[in-house]
């Protein structure tokens, strides 16, 4: 099943599925409120959205720059850093870290680069015990699926579903308290922490300035993650990277915000090497790994850069329609919704994912609420124009040399106007059929009869 | 020519062409708007009595238990009210002005992270106290590092986290606290440096709110 067959399937099966839809409009309508609330209390938030995009657009118009500037401040103080231009480079670092360390069991808090790459996947085929500590990400990890949204990731969960996902797998006993499940999850990853041989991590930001980066997060995994294994490593994608420290003053806020609906998440914290001299925890190695993996290529189409300006806040999830609907499965890649669909046809081939850009309203909902101002329904438009520019479809190309030539011509157009009516009963009888030349439309919806009057007869009529 | 070489190339040469101005949807328009942060972050009264009231009013929202006391000797005391109220057997923490000041009455066996110690004894401790580097009024946060508040997993890993802070220590904004670390640290920055703001939280279950997700189920904050 191709891509977009696979999407159309799924998509028509969750926006069906009104159970699913009440979980996500409750979870999702209380975070409007909470998020309203916070940019309430900004000054002006429309003012430091513009900031925060002027911060991240120097950032990455100036990116060599930064980078260099990041990688000479980091290395200095002990870190190595590795590049790696796709996800299979990526992928061979960390496992020869792994190998090197002679590591069998790996922590991980959150990262979406490593659901990018499916670090996972590639650890687990290496033989290692692999757990992931964010309590979202553990719970879709246990039941072997992707996250649902990029911060929310068990979101589509209920709590007995839950439940009884950890009965299964860590043998709990059944309970409906969230306080109570949270706590199993505590308990059965304490020792994790305190055995595993290596942490992995993602990260937020990276400073330039500084040579750090910056992990936002509300349990305080990423905090355990990054104190108490022997070695430690960071996968990065190469956009993250921001001019100053006291730049993070306005972006956590702000992340926390867009993201959750909260003033500042429970734990920022700037990491800026492995353990220095004198100092008695933290890891005695640290591992930066540097990600492209086709960021340069939308780099490159100046049209969308400011894509590359994406926090990751998932507030343009939280507010898509369309999303709301079908669901983060449904788009069948590792970044969903608007910046989801903006992206992915960069990073995995424009003609496979095209249809992304097609499923969606154009309201502007992502546009209005991004908190770095990326020109989000803007880029879905010129995703379409692009697909279609580069593979123009057989059908849509003859439909509208047909059109160009009627409407060129006043005297066809008058007639194509009058004789319409005519001709439109003929549909009816391949109405739904492979015949019918307007199915897609016809198949949810009525073809508006037309009129036996045009508007400019009425017109002249009228007196 | 190795990877780092090509990526770099490859930003670059991208960055040949040049892009339109961010927020504009693509129309040219005057220069960047040069603000700054604070113009922008929600406002804080100018006062100490403002800003204590503003840390309050965030703790209490945050479930941070925050203790504003008026000298040294009831900070111990709080802190022994503390122990009575949680039955503490053993706590860890670190050599510093305020623990050394405060912790001596509680009494208690104390593991010291601020040198070699073992991970699995800090996790069997009751409480983790700290220092910190500042409070921050805006946001009701901590901010420690790892050299001021006894490395980087004593403010995480046990049950308990407890702050001990002065009234100057009180920060109005998240820029003055990251001035603060410039002026501070300079060159010479920890190798981890955390905002800490409320106990360990998660969401992940239906959105609601648990405390203790991983970190630490209490914070106490200790203002004298």
């Amino acid at each position: 099943m191709s891509f977009v067959e696979q999407f159309l399937k799924d998509a028509r099966v969750m926006s069906n599925d009104l159970r699913h839809r009440k979980i996500i409009r409750t979870a999702l309508g209380n975070y409007e409120i909470a998020r309203d609330k916070r940019a309430a209390s900004f000054q002006n938030w429309q003012g430091a959205r513009q900031l925060a995009a002027e911060t991240k657009w120097e950032a990455v118009n100036h990116l060599d720059k930064y980078l260099e500037e990041f990688v000479a401040k980091i290395e200095a103080r002990g870190t190595k850093v590795h590049w790696a231009s796709n996800a299979v480079q990526a992928r061979e670092i960390v496992l020869q870290i792994v190998a090197d360390k002679k590591a069998s069991s790996i922590i991980k808090s959150k990262a979406m680069t490593s659901e990018e790459i499916h670090l996972n996947d590639a650890l687990e085929k290496a033989g290692l015990n692999v757990v992931e500590s964010d309590l979202g990400e553990l719970i879709v990890q246990l039941r072997n699926e992707a996250p649902y949204h990029i911060v929310f990731p068990s979101m589509h969960l209920t709590r007995d579903e839950i439940s009884e996902l950890f009965q299964r797998e860590l043998g709990s006993s059944p309970t409906n308290d969230p306080e109570e499940l949270t706590m199993i999850a505590r308990r059965a990853l304490r020792k994790k922490y305190l055995t595993a041989d290596i942490g992995i991590t993602g990260a937020n930001f990276a400073i330039a300035e500084t040579g750090m980066i910056s992990i936002t997060e509300n349990e305080g995994n990423a905090r355990l993650t990054a104190a108490v294994p022997k070695t430690m490593i960071s996968l990065i994608g190469i956009e993250k990277v921001l001019p100053k420290l006291a730049d993070l003053a306005l972006f956590l806020p702000m992340l926390a915000t867009a993201g959750t609906g909260q003033a500042l998440t429970c734990y920022n914290t700037m990491y800026g090497g492995p353990r220095q001299p004198g100092e008695t925890d933290g890891p005695e190695e640290w591992h930066v790994v540097l990600l492209d993996n086709h960021r340069t290529e939308l780099l490159a189409d100046t049209e969308q850069r400011d894509a590359l300006h994406c926090i990751r806040c998932g507030a343009c999830l939280n507010v898509c329609p369309i999303f709301r609907n079908i669901g983060g499965h449904s788009y069948g890649t590792t970044y969903s919704g608007p910046v989801g669909s903006v992206i992915t046809p960069h990073l995995r081939g424009l003609q496979d994912w095209k249809h992304l850009s097609n499923a969606s309203s154009l309201c502007g909902a992502c546009t209005e609420t991004c908190p770095v101002k990326i020109d989000l329904h803007h880029h879905l438009l010129q995703n379409r124009r692009n697909a279609s520019q580069s593979k123009p479809a057989f059908f849509e190309r003859t439909a509208y040399r047909i059109f160009g030539f009627v409407a060129a011509r006043p005297w066809l157009w008058t007639l194509a106007k009058k004789t319409g009516w005519l001709v439109q009963p003929l549909q009816i009888l391949v109405k739904g059929t492979p015949l019918d030349p307007v199915k897609s439309w016809t198949h949810t919806r009525d073809l508006p009869v037309q009129p036996r009057e045009s508007f400019k007869d009425w017109w002249r009529n009228r007196k | 020519m190795s990877e780092r070489e090509k990526i770099v190339g490859r930003v670059r040469e991208a960055l040949q062409e040049k892009a339109h101005r961010p927020g504009t949807h693509g129309h040219p328009r005057s220069a960047a708007t040069d603000s700054t942060p604070r113009q922008w972050l929600p406002l804080v009264g100018a006062s100490l009595d403002e800003q204590l009231a503003l840390f309050t009013r965030n703790s209490v929202e945050l479930k941070t238990n925050f203790i504003l006391v008026n000298s040294v000797e009831h900070a111990r005391q709080a802190l022994v009210r503390l122990r009575e109220a949680e039955g503490w057997q053993r706590i860890a923490g670190h050599s510093g002005d305020f623990t050394n000041a405060i912790c001596p009455p509680l009494n208690l066996p104390f593991l010291r992270t601020d040198r070699a110690y073992d991970v699995n004894e800090l996790e069997k401790c009751d409480a983790g106290i700290s220092e910190c580097d500042a409070l921050i009024a805006q946001t009701g946060s901590v901010l420690v590092t790892n050299r001021s508040a006894g490395g980087r997993a004593l403010s995480v890993l046990p049950p308990h986290h407890v702050v001990l802070a002065r009234r100057e220590q009180l920060l109005t904004d998240l820029p003055a606290a990251f001035e603060l670390l410039k002026r501070k640290y300079a060159d010479n920055y920890p190798s981890m440096i955390s905002l800490i703001t409320g106990p360990s939280r998660t969401g992940d279950i239906e959105r609601i709110l648990v405390l203790g997700a991983h970190g630490p189920k209490k914070l106490t904050v200790i203002c004298f």
